[in-house]
């Protein structure tokens, strides 16, 4: 609860900070003194320390979706203390961004702990509106309007399944419900198909969101014309919350029914992973390759949707840490190259060792190699559907797709260490930059040597609402 | 303790060579860090076998049920003495090669090591996951930083192929994982396990693993990334890979496949044979028409491993030790070839066979203990490969695992004629003959690698006349293997 609350009232700070100062450094400190105050409330929170409000049980929080909350704010904390000061190249209202920003966490932490169709429905739109706004915000450039006309007609038809879906849920619950726990149970009878469509409706529409095929069709243009910050912040950060409410809604749900659903999702991740995966290897812009690389990687967090047992739901928290720092780390030296495609990056080991060591780290951590966090994120995924005893053949299908995504993670440390050329970023980063590109490499190997640092707050904090 | 060291020194040393920027101190510094690990290894094997200090368990993820498990028998012994005695020889032998920032160049070396040891000592299947990739990674950087001119395209094709196998035998021991009741990694467990795994499921679940190994061996048809990357790897790189790495995949097998899928390995034990069978004949007759030498040692070594696989599973107890003993053997002879090759190469700027001829009149230290080296790969009496392979054949003889032993042991002997045929005519063609005006200008070995090549003829001659330390040593792991194959319902 706290989190839903200092999010919205900072979002409005952030939205009058602008009238009052000009200076763009206060304002970035603003934002990150929120991020910061956002990251301890919601600590606090887990420790039970919140604010009651009566909300008549429409959301819920449990460690799942707190958790996820402080996995989100940590790296959006992060993102932009790495490129802050990136945001403000994109156009004058540097105010604006960061209120956006809040807002984007104001539904994020409704994503994650909803217990209604109607705050799901809410918090996808608290998400998705400033995000269309984020993603035009470079106004005078042609490719970021398209990107955002795009991402905003696709997104409200989505949203329009979405609606469609709930009222399906709503109709085929004998009492009339919206409570995500009672769906099931309410009476409805047991091959409705009223209750499928619903639920179908339901799985299409965050699908979409998630950017899993055949429903990703907007993600390669849409991360590729926005600016960049803010495509690092739609990649990781917004995907990964939608990922864990995706989770909670059929966990909590839909969990009885799986063996109605499950093939669907099996569909989908396999038809994710295959396509995310081949098409990555062909594409020429490293920009446009981490669109692609987002869609592989979701086709593994479906993963867990599949499995939908313990083992998956922390993999999940542990998938989005890992995924979201690596993802970050890449795409904040991406921003300061001067060339985006992969060329771009000939001979950056010989320039700025230290970025390339850094970013062959968070490299290894998407391709899953060991000693860094992304393998153990793979690994929980793995195991969560082994566990489960069905769906050997996705399991062997997704590794062999994780040796494919090898070939284009590779392709840039290849390019920054065994090629010559004279690949640079713009301008020299500060010693900050480097600094914490450090801790956030550290923070992958950590996640890599012991995964239980993270995870071991799900068993051990005495949290109950 | 013991295990533990040995796995930390390299690390440790190799993480701190990063810093070294100074091309000679590092050169020093790794083949400082080399010997202490030899000497430890060395120590380790001076104690009892019971000794506590041969194995360390500390917690390391309890939520996974996977600790840090290191321990030392026979097997893991033998092979983590290989890697020990093998880096300090390729530092020595290749003491004056010159890289580009060496220092990065003996850190990975040092890490690779790590690495390798840490395969061979891990008792705890996700540990040994762990330390299979951390021998890879450095190995890729060091393949595609100091290779060859098509090092990039080479290394990768060797990366992706181990990748994809490495991941196919992780489904593996995640799947293994959960079927045993207290879900843990521990080898103890996965070994309790082989009567609980239903018939249906050994047969994917032993290819799954099986591909993994069969990669880093190389077992035909899954051979192709090796030619490849052995000639366009540094030639230090490519010691490591010949000499230790390829064992990775042997020692895989007998630790983590047999034991454990004992029920798979039978049943699919003669289709992995007939393949080792074809590879050997195949690589024979290839590197019979090869003119680069490091392409022809390449092809050898494909025969050789193969030859040591098709023992495996003849599941006898000769065999099994002679498998154990081979593996010390090969790769301690596969490193004086290279250590010749890496020699002509430097003098030459050739590795063409046919560019060669008459080196003995020039370096005839050389061709002495070449010849040796030579003879000891095709398992002539008093060499070291003698011993192996004498178990190995007579293993496969007796093999009652199948009804083909006298068809195996014909086309191993087969292999073994070709073996000599490509061997001597490759010492007949480069050392022998008149000089042309290539060869006309060689000088002899220089004392470094003269050192390196007595050292490993030494090593030839003494367990090629004196094998009993190693066959005491290996006897025990080897019946500990064959009893968990042949386990009784």
């Amino acid at each position: 609860m706290n989190a839903i609350l200092l999010s919205a009232i900072w979002g409005i700070v952030m939205m009058f900070s602008g009238i009052f100062t000009k200076s763009k450094t206060a304002i970035r400190n603003t934002a990150i003194l929120g991020l910061v105050l956002l990251l301890l409330a919601n600590c606090a929170d887990m420790t039970g320390m919140h604010v009651s409000i009566d909300v008549h049980k429409m959301l819920y929080f449990d460690t799942f979706g707190l958790l996820g909350n402080s996995i989100a704010f940590a790296s959006t904390l992060l993102l932009v203390l790495l490129s802050g000061r990136d945001m403000e190249k994109v156009g004058h209202n540097l105010a604006e961004y960061f209120a956006l920003i809040f807002f984007v966490l104001c539904g994020v932490a409704i994503v994650t702990t909803f217990n209604t169709l109607l705050m799901l429905f809410l918090g996808i739109e608290i998400i998705s509106i400033p995000l269309y706004i984020l993603t035009g915000s470079d106004k005078r450039n042609l490719k970021s309007n398209e990107a955002a006309l795009k991402y905003f007609l696709m997104g409200s038809f989505s949203t329009g399944l979405m609606l469609l879906g709930i009222a399906f849920l709503y109709g085929a619950s004998a009492t009339g419900t919206f409570f995500i726990d009672d769906l099931w149970s309410a009476g409805a009878v047991k091959t409705n198909p009223v209750f499928i469509s619903g639920l179908l409706l339901l799985l299409v529409s965050m699908a979409f969101k998630v950017s899993a095929a055949p429903f990703h069709f907007w993600t390669p243009d849409v991360y590729d014309g926005a600016p960049t910050v803010f495509t690092s912040f739609m990649a990781t950060i917004v995907k990964v919350s939608i990922f864990i409410g995706f989770v909670r809604l059929f966990d909590e749900g839909f969990g009885e029914s799986q063996d109605k659903w499950q093939i669907f999702v099996a569909i989908i991740t396999a038809a994710t992973l295959f396509i995310g995966n081949v098409t990555a290897v062909f594409q020429q812009s490293v920009k446009r390759m981490l669109a692609y690389s987002s869609i592989a990687q979701a086709g593994f967090m479906l993963l867990a949707l599949l499995a939908l047992n313990s083992v998956a739901k922390q993999g999940m928290l542990l998938y989005a840490a890992a995924y979201s720092v690596a993802t970050i780390g890449i795409f904040a030296v991406l921003i300061r190259m001067k060339d985006y495609t992969f060329e771009g990056f000939n001979g950056l080991a010989r320039q700025q060792p230290l970025l390339a060591a850094t970013v062959t780290i968070f490299l290894l951590s998407l391709s899953g190699i060991p000693l860094t966090g992304g393998f153990f994120a793979k690994y929980y995924m793995l195991a969560a559907v082994v566990s489960s005893g069905h769906y050997l053949w996705l399991v062997i299908f997704a590794v062999l797709c994780a040796a494919v995504s090898v070939y284009y993670y590779f392709r840039v440390i290849q390019a920054m260490y065994f090629k010559e050329g004279d690949g640079t970023t713009e301008v020299e980063p500060g010693a900050g930059f480097k600094g914490l590109l450090v801790v956030l490499a550290a923070v992958v190997v950590v996640l890599g040597i012991w995964p239980q640092t993270l995870l071991g707050f799900l068993s051990k904090l005495p949290y109950t609402w | 303790m013991v295990p533990v060291l040995l796995i930390l020194i390299p690390l440790v040393t190799g993480l701190v060579g990063f810093l070294i920027k100074n091309a000679s101190n590092a050169r020093t510094w790794a083949l400082l860090s080399s010997l202490a690990t030899l000497v430890v290894s060395l120590w380790g094997l001076s104690l009892a076998k019971t000794s506590p200090m041969l194995s360390a368990n500390v917690e390391w993820l309890p939520d996974l049920g996977s600790r840090f498990a290191v321990g030392m028998d026979g097997l893991s012994t033998i092979l983590s003495l290989l890697t020990a005695v093998s880096f300090p020889l390729i530092f020595i032998a290749t003491w004056r090669d010159q890289y580009k920032k060496a220092w990065n160049f003996y850190a990975l070396m040092l890490l690779s090591q790590a690495g390798l040891i840490g395969v061979f000592l891990a008792t705890d299947a996700l540990l040994f996951y762990f330390f299979w990739e951390l021998a890879l990674i450095p190995v890729y950087f060091l393949s595609s930083q100091w290779g060859g001119e098509r090092r990039i395209a080479a290394t990768f094709k060797f990366f992706v192929y181990t990748f994809v196998g490495s991941l196919l035998m992780l489904v593996g021991i995640i799947w293994l994982y959960w079927q045993t009741p207290d879900h843990s990694f521990s080898m103890q467990s996965f070994y309790a396990l082989h009567s609980k795994i239903p018939g249906k499921d050994q047969t994917w679940i032993f290819w799954m693993m099986f591909i993994a190994f069969a990669i880093k061996m190389p077992i035909w048809p899954l051979h192709t990334w090796q030619p490849d990357a052995y000639e366009q790897s540094p030639t230090a790189t490519t010691m490591v890979l010949s000499a230790v790495m390829v064992k990775m995949g042997l020692f895989g097998v007998m630790r983590w496949l047999v034991p454990v899928v004992s029920v798979g390995s039978w049943q699919w034990g003669d289709t992995v044979s007939f393949c080792c069978m074809i590879g050997m004949i195949y690589a024979s007759l290839v590197a019979l028409k090869q003119d680069d030498l490091k392409r022809l040692i390449a092809y050898s070594s494909i025969a050789h491993v193969g030859l040591m696989c098709l023992a495996i599973f003849a599941t006898t107890s000769s065999g099994m030790q002679g498998v154990m003993i081979q593996m010390f053997s090969h790769g301690i002879n596969i490193l004086g070839m290279w250590i010749v090759v890496d020699l002509i190469e430097r003098q030459f700027g050739t590795r063409k066979i046919s560019e060669l001829g008459g080196l003995a009149q020039k370096a005839p230290g050389l061709a002495i203990l070449l010849v040796i080296v030579a003879l000891a790969n095709i398992a002539l009496p008093l060499t070291n490969a003698f011993v192996g392979e004498l178990l190995l054949y007579s293993g496969i003889f007796s093999s009652t695992a199948t009804q083909y032993n006298v068809v195996y042991t014909v086309v191993a002997g087969l292999s073994i004629i070709l073996g000599a045929v490509y061997t001597l005519n490759m010492i007949q063609r480069v050392f022998f003959g008149n000089t042309n005006t290539l060869t006309a200008k060689g000088v002899d070995i220089k004392m470094n690698e003269k050192l390196a090549l007595v050292a490993i003829v030494a090593l030839i001659l003494v367990f090629g006349v004196y094998p009993k330390p190693m066959l005491d040593l290996t006897k025990e792991t080897a019946e500990m293997i064959l009893s968990k194959m042949n386990y009784k319902l």
